[in-house]
């Protein structure tokens, strides 16, 4: 199979999370939004892969941790085709596809100059996805549409 | 309804809409009524809009409330630095109920969040002015006699136009049809045409005023406003399309009634003025009745 040569490309963990298929250019706000520069755990990066199908893909491979459905989820602003290996004892126990959650809380900036969270400090912005297929994200308090093509995080 | 902030109008359901204005036939039945005896009602005015903080302070005055606040910030602490947070907070402390005017979209929603006592939003840039909305559609009851299956025209800037894009919502509710005039460049957006879409709504769009006027109920008129033109030579060509004259209005129906959220420019010939059919200076005194209603609803008086 081919994700086994994959695997091959850097080194297989024992037990942990493999956070696969998240577009090359987006990595470092997948590790942004997940608090990964925060952790002491044995991490393995790789981007600029070949991908079959989505271009340039990078890989993320954490030791000893996982994550909790709701937090592994924000990253589907970033990487919505991204997939999850979760790994016991060298052996993939679990695949999952990330989910574009319902409500975005405190991980992107709202599009709008004028809106109040990009005026008061120590606000946490608030979105309600509207479109999960080419993420459109409602915000909560000026009410404006911020899409994937200028969405920031905060 | 109780205790409940009004920050924009999908806070409220069609329920809601309607106790307001069966409120608001009340209080123009019995305008001075003192429920309000003891009660004290901010009104916090962080850019100048004179006609609409006057008609809260008119209405909470025939309700015998007392007003503190400002009229704008430059006489507020806004201008030491202070954030909205902590402005919200103290006057949260000396009021019942806060009235906010405010240039920032999504301010008031913040607003409602932080403060302890409700918050009327009376306006937070191009976002959201729901008591605006709510004396639009008792406007329309009355001179209609009902809010269903109306003709509805929308004129002027329907991009940047928040009255209209609340009044579309609000009125959705109602089995309406649209008619939008404006200009290419200042056409309705995308996502309130979907909506009606979704909602089963007969919308139209056209550039100019043509025949299809004589099949209006209303006719809400707008400002098409210069700085929304990046090129001023469009702006000189579209800027006369949509005056509103009063031989225009020959041979429209006899309910037909002109709306105009005010303050208006030249959108409205003053020879409309004398028409029975323009209703816009009536609209206006149904600010404080809609007002009086909004105000007592929320203190639940």
């Amino acid at each position: 199979m081919n994700s086994d040569k994959k695997e091959l490309r850097v080194n297989a963990i024992k037990n942990g999370t493999v956070i696969d298929h998240i577009p090359a250019n987006d990595l470092f706000k997948v590790i942004k939004i997940l608090g990964l520069q925060n952790i002491t755990n044995t991490m393995t990066l790789g981007t600029n892969l070949e991908s079959k199908t989505q271009g340039k893909k990078a890989i993320i491979k954490i030791a000893e941790l996982f994550f909790e459905n709701d937090d592994i989820d924000r990253i589907a602003l970033a990487a919505p085709n991204a997939k999850l290996n979760i790994i016991k004892d060298y052996v993939v126990i679990e695949k999952r596809k990330v989910q574009v959650p319902d409500k975005v809380i405190g991980i992107a900036k709202c599009v709008n100059p004028k809106c109040i969270t990009n005026f008061e400090d120590n606000i946490v912005t608030k979105f309600t996805v509207v479109d999960k297929e080419h993420i459109a994200l409602k915000c909560h308090y000026c009410e404006k549409i911020t899409n994937k093509e200028n969405l920031r995080l905060q | 309804m109780k205790n409940k902030s009004l920050v924009s109008i999908d806070d409220y359901t069609k329920e809601d809409y309607l106790r307001i204005l069966d409120k608001a036939a009340y209080f123009e039945a019995n305008p001075v009524q003192n429920i309000l005896t003891g009660k004290v009602v901010a009104t916090l005015f962080f850019e100048p809009s004179t006609r609409t903080r006057l008609s809260f302070e008119s209405a909470v005055n025939k309700l015998g409330g007392k007003i503190i606040g400002f009229t704008d910030a430059s006489s507020s602490s806004v201008q030491k630095g202070e954030s909205l947070k902590d402005t919200i907070k103290t006057v949260a402390n000396y009021s019942d109920l806060i009235v906010m005017r405010h240039p920032i979209e999504g301010s008031a929603r913040y607003a409602s969040e932080v403060s302890k006592v409700p918050v009327v939003n009376a306006g937070d840039g191009a976002n959201q002015h729901p008591t605006q909305t709510l004396l639009d559609m008792y406007s329309i009851r009355k001179t209609q006699g009902k809010l269903e299956d109306l003709n509805i025209f929308l004129v002027g800037d329907l991009k940047y136009g928040r009255t209209v894009h609340s009044l579309l919502m609000a009125m959705s509710h109602f089995n309406p049809t649209f008619n939008f005039i404006s200009p290419e460049s200042l056409k309705m957006p995308k996502e309130y045409k979907l909506f009606l879409e979704k909602k089963g709504i007969k919308y139209y769009e056209h550039e100019d005023f043509t025949e299809y006027i004589k099949e209006a109920d209303i006719v809400y008129m707008t400002r098409v406003q210069k700085e929304r033109f990046s090129d001023p030579i469009e702006y000189e060509k579209v800027k006369d399309v949509y005056i509103l004259r009063n031989e225009m209005l020959e041979g429209t129906k006899d309910n037909l009634r002109v709306l105009h959220p005010l303050p208006r420019v030249n959108e409205i010939n003053v020879d409309v003025d004398n028409n029975p059919k323009a209703y816009y200076f009536d609209q206006a005194l149904n600010g404080v009745y809609t007002r009086q209603a909004i105000i007592s609803s929320i203190l639940d008086l």
